[in-house]
C-alpha cells in the first residue's frame, strides 16, 4: 500500500501545480507519473478515482455534476482496464513462450550437432546461421569404417518451429539407416518413405547427399531436389554447378533416385549449400547464383576451415 | 441468514436490473467506487453471457461474512448449450462474439475468485467472489 499511497501523494502534488499554473513542467510531472502508473500496474479506473478524490479535496465546492461525471467516466475506463490487463497478461505469455524457444533452439543445436570428420585426404568446413532462433537447415557427417565420408545437406521448405522439428526427424532416420546402406541413392529412398510417411502432406524437405570414397577419390551423389551445389576444378580453374535431379522428399514413397558420380582430383573443391544461402537478401537484392560463384572464385584460394 | 437476492435474466434490460442490484450490495457493504465499478462490470458480463448465448438464466448476488471477512458473491447460473471447452474460453483474447467483449477471463481478472461449472446440454454455472479489504 506504501507505493499507492505514495503515487496519490505525486499525483495530488503535480495536479495541484498544474491547476494553479498551467506550465509545461507540471504536464511533464504527468507525463512521468504515468510511467510509474504503469510500472506498478495501476489500472485506468483507478486513476480516475484518484482524480476525483483529488478534485474533492481541492475545490471542496465543486458542483456535484462535475463530480458525478467521473463516475461515468469510470465506468466507460473499466472496458480499457480490462484490455490493459490482458495485454499485460499476454506479455507475460509471449515472453514464456520465447524462453520456452530459446531452450528449444538449444536442445535442437543439441541433437542436430555433427562432427566433422578429420581424414588426411580432405579438408572440411561448414556453417549453418539459423534465419531466425530456430534452424530449418541441416548438414550432417558420416564416417563409415572403410574411411567413407557421407555428407548430407538437407532444407524443410517452410522456417521456424515445424520446420525445425521435422529436421530433429530427418537426423535420427539418418542414424537408424543400416551401416551398409550409405549409398546416396539409397539413403535419400529410405528418408524419402520416413518423410512420406510421418511428415505432414503441406511440408517438403529438399535434401542432398553425397559420399565420398577416398581410396578411389570418388564423390558418388544424389539430390531430392535440393538447391545445386557447385564443383571447383583445380586443372582448369573453373566453377561448374553439380547438378542433379530427384523429386523433394515426402512427395510420393515410391521416388526412385539416381545416383551421379565424380572424381575429385587434387586441389577440386565441392561447394554444398542450402538455398537460405541464395535466398539471403543483400542491400542489391537476393544473391544471384552468378554472383555467389564470383565470391566463391575470390575465396577459394583461401583454405576452407570452420568458419 | 444469509442475505440473498436474485435477477432473472431474460432481456437485455435484466441486465441493467443485475447491475442495479450488485451495485447496491457492493455499496452497502462499503466497497469504494473503483471496486464497485468492477463488480458491476463483472456482474454486466456474466449476465450478458447468459443474455447471448444461454437465451435464460439467473444472476444472484450474496453478501458473505466468513472468519470475520466481508465480501460479495456472483452466481451466475443458466440452462444454456454449456461450455465444451472451458479452458479455451478463458484463455485471453478468445470471444466467441469476436467482439471487444471482456469475456469470461475479464470477469475473472476484476474478482478475487472466480469458479465456472459447465456441462454440455445442460449448462453453466459460474460463482465469482470479491472480498472487501
Amino acid at each position: 500500500m506504501d507505493i499507492r499511497e505514495n503515487m496519490e501523494k505525486k499525483y495530488h502534488e503535480a495536479l495541484s501545480t498544474y491547476l494553479k499554473d498551467q506550465n509545461e513542467q507540471a504536464l511533464y510531472q504527468g507525463q512521468k507519473i504515468s510511467r510509474l502508473h504503469i510500472k506498478y500496474n495501476i489500472s485506468p479506473e483507478e486513476i480516475i478515482s484518484m482524480h476525483k478524490n483529488n478534485l474533492m479535496e481541492l475545490y471542496p465546492e465543486l458542483p456535484g455534476k462535475v463530480l458525478d461525471s467521473f463516475d461515468f467516466l469510470l465506468e466507460v475506463m473499466m472496458g480499457y482496464g480490462i484490455a490493459y490487463r490482458e495485454h499485460q497478461s499476454l506479455r507475460h505469455q509471449q515472453q514464456e513462450l520465447k524462453t520456452e524457444i530459446e531452450i528449444a533452439a538449444n536442445v535442437q543445436h543439441t541433437l542436430l550437432e555433427t562432427e566433422i570428420p578429420d581424414i588426411k585426404a580432405l579438408e572440411i568446413g561448414a556453417i549453418s546461421v539459423p534465419a531466425r532462433q530456430m534452424n530449418g537447415d541441416y548438414y550432417h557427417f558420416v564416417q563409415d569404417e572403410n574411411e567413407r565420408i557421407g555428407v548430407g545437406i538437407a532444407d524443410v521448405i517452410g522456417k521456424g518451429i515445424p520446420a525445425a522439428l521435422c529436421m530433429s526427424m530427418i537426423k535420427y532416420a539418418m542414424d537408424s539407416l543400416p551401416e551398409h546402406r550409405h549409398e546416396p541413392n539409397s539413403v535419400l529412398e529410405s528418408l524419402n518413405r520416413v518423410v512420406e510417411h510421418n511428415v505432414d502432406p503441406s511440408m517438403f524437405i529438399t535434401m542432398f547427399y553425397g559420399l565420398y570414397d577416398p581410396h578411389d577419390r570418388l564423390f558418388s551423389y544424389a539430390s531430392a531436389g535440393h538447391e545445386p551445389g557447385f564443383y571447383y576444378d583445380a586443372a582448369t580453374g573453373t566453377f561448374s554447378d553439380l547438378d542433379a535431379k530427384g523429386l523433394l522428399l515426402g512427395v510420393d514413397k515410391k521416388t526412385r533416385y539416381r545416383q551421379y558420380e565424380k572424381k575429385v582430383n587434387r586441389g577440386d573443391m565441392i561447394i554444398l549449400l542450402s538455398d537460405g544461402v541464395t535466398e539471403c537478401r543483400t542491400n542489391d537484392g537476393f544473391i544471384e547464383g552468378k554472383r555467389l560463384l564470383v565470391s566463391l572464385k575470390r575465396i577459394c584460394i583461401c583454405k576452407p576451415r570452420k568458419w | 441468514m444469509e442475505f440473498q437476492s436474485c435477477v432473472k435474466i431474460i432481456n437485455e434490460w435484466d441486465i441493467v436490473a443485475a447491475r442495479q442490484l450488485g451495485r447496491n450490495v457492493a455499496k452497502e457493504l462499503g466497497f469504494g467506487t473503483v471496486d464497485q465499478a468492477r463488480i458491476t462490470t463483472a456482474i454486466s458480463e456474466l449476465a450478458r453471457n447468459i443474455y447471448l448465448y444461454a437465451g435464460q438464466g439467473s444472476v444472484s448476488i450474496e453478501k458473505l461474512n466468513i472468519n470475520g471477512k466481508s465480501g460479495l458473491k456472483i452466481i451466475a447460473d443458466d440452462q444454456g448449450p454449456g461450455i465444451e471447452d472451458i479452458r479455451r474460453v478463458m484463455e485471453d483474447g478468445y470471444t466467441t462474439s469476436g467482439g471487444l467483449g471482456a469475456g469470461l477471463p475479464g470477469a475473472k481478472r476484476l474478482m478475487d475468485d472466480f469458479d465456472i461449472e459447465s456441462i454440455p446440454g445442460e449448462g453453466t454455472k459460474i460463482i465469482a467472489t470479491k472480498w472487501l479489504r
